[in-house]
């Protein structure tokens, strides 16, 4: 598995796009989704509301476990990923791409979040 | 389980391995929980074939002219009236009637039989057969090591498995197990398995455990057999209302208290451990039912865990033993245990408090899954 280059990434295994006009997208690294297993049921954050850098924001059910869905920076969501709440597996199918979770205009950005080749690190300890 | 402890590999370790299956730690053994897709292996299983390394599973052999009365003394079922080259279902209960485990007596022999329970309970059930061996004519040997159990289950097993042996499959009925050949290698071939599907175990030595699976794996590919792991495994029980020792089965519950009553034969000859307990849990399961396990079915997509609390009205009605989404039924399902006023299928107004939200779900008869035959 590679992780893209273009994204940086938090310790709980989000990622985070290059911000355009403010706003970033968010959703869960390959590593993350692997671990998870198949992906049933996903409650995310809705538009509007306002998130917490490294706070519990919504949660992932795959077949043997629930896990709280972190955002890995502080905002506003202004859309949410409709297709995956439909077809939840997109985030096992694509997590990078069509399994993206929701957009935050970025307000708090911590300092520690990790390159591509810094999580590759992270995720291999 | 102690975690200081390595985990025990089976002889298909790298052979998992090298199919990139993510493990994990069940009962002390490192295990495949899957390859790949869980909810497709599930779906292989229901509709094609899956193959399954179950070699945790521990495996007792009790020989001896009075195995069968040590048996019938030490479990709860009529072992003697089991005919050569047949198996059951059956528990081994404590004094005072809680289970200790579930197990399956296939009959090898008329002075021999392999017990196998769960990796969880194995040396407990070991230990319980030799202390209770004590007066019998019987030698109980611990054969967990001497085996690799292989399974192949879904429609598909009997065609694959056929290509690969000479022994009369279509004379092995279901609960029967007898000695064969499956490709070259030696082997006890049952007609079981945990998956409400038709399918085989078969009990190896660990040294053709490797052969054996490349051999199934040859034959079963090109009708769409998968290799599967432990986690579609639960899910494939859970659908078929099978009890899981440790969710629905525990050392507080008799099997009358799980609905299982049917295992306990008050009728076989001579005592047998836990008698007295058991006819007072019987007379209380009749008279003053208490909980009783059954079966629901979300409404909503969040899935119950064991540990939930089951309610009605805004009190705790019973709790939640088992619970996964359900690839068959495409909605999150459980097993529970409920009061018996709230157990009826259809009961109204119950729901899991799945955390600190009461989700709405629809208490239904067991099992969720019955294949058509």
């Amino acid at each position: 598995m590679s992780n893209p280059q273009q994204l940086r990434y938090s310790k709980e295994h989000e990622w985070l796009s290059a911000a355009e006009d403010g706003v970033a997208t968010v959703g869960i690294t390959e590593h993350a989704a692997n671990a998870l297993g198949d992906v049933v049921f996903v409650q995310l954050p809705e538009v509007g509301d306002t998130v917490a850098a490294g706070e519990t924001c919504g949660e992932l059910e795959s077949t043997k476990s629930v896990s709280d869905l972190y955002s890995p920076v502080g905002g506003e969501v202004t859309a949410v990923n409709e297709d995956v709440v439909d077809d939840p597996s997109l985030v096992n199918s694509a997590p990078f791409e069509g399994g993206w979770l929701f957009k935050v205009r970025v307000t708090e950005e911590p300092a520690d979040l990790l390159t591509a080749d810094e999580y590759d690190t992270h995720i291999a300890g | 389980m102690s975690s200081n402890s390595p985990l025990r590999r089976t002889a298909l370790d790298a052979l998992h391995r090298s199919l990139g299956a993510t493990m994990t730690d069940f009962a002390g053994w490192d295990m495949p929980l899957r390859y790949r897709s869980e909810r497709d292996e599930h779906l292989a299983v229901r509709t094609k074939a899956g193959l399954f390394d179950l070699s945790h599973m521990g495996e007792i052999t009790v020989t001896g002219p009075q195995a069968n009365r040590l048996l019938d003394h030490a479990l709860v079922g009529n072992i003697s009236s089991l005919g050569v080259g047949r198996a059951r279902y059956t528990m081994i209960c404590q004094e005072d009637g809680g289970i200790l485990d579930d197990l399956i007596v296939y009959r090898l022999g008329e002075q021999e039989y392999m017990v196998v329970a769960n990796a969880s309970n194995a040396r407990t059930v070991l230990d319980a057969l030799q202390e209770r061996a004590a007066g019998f004519e019987a030698e109980v040997r611990d054969d967990r090591d001497a085996y690799a159990l292989i399974a192949v289950q879904g429609p598909e097993s009997p065609g694959i498995l056929k290509s690969l042996t000479d022994a009369d499959l279509d004379g092995l009925k279901y609960y029967a197990g007898l000695p064969g050949t499956v490709a070259g290698v030696p082997a006890l071939i049952a007609r079981t398995g945990y998956t409400g599907e038709d399918g085989f175990e078969l009990f190896v030595a660990p040294e053709h455990a490797e052969k054996l699976w490349l051999a199934l794996t040859e034959a079963g590919s090109p009708v769409g057999l998968i290799p599967c792991g432990l986690s579609c495994r639960d899910t494939l029980r859970l659908e078929a209302g099978m009890p899981l020792y440790g969710h629905e089965l525990t050392m507080a519950l008799t099997p009358f208290d799980a609905g299982l009553g049917r295992v306990v034969k008050f009728e076989k000859e001579g005592d047998f451990v836990g008698r007295e307990a058991l006819l007072r849990a019987a007379e209380r399961a009749e008279q003053n039912p208490p909980r009783v396990l059954v079966g629901l079915v979300a409404e909503g997509r969040r899935v119950p865990r064991a540990g939930y609390a089951v309610v009605s009205g805004g009190e705790v009605i019973g709790e939640v033993t088992s619970g996964a989404p359900s690839p068959t039924l495409g909605k999150p399902i459980a097993m529970a245990y409920v009061d018996a006023a709230h157990s009826v299928p259809g009961a109204p107004g119950v729901g899991v408090d799945i955390r600190g939200s009461h989700e709405p779900y629809e208490v239904v008869a067991l099992p969720f899954y019955k294949r058509q035959k």
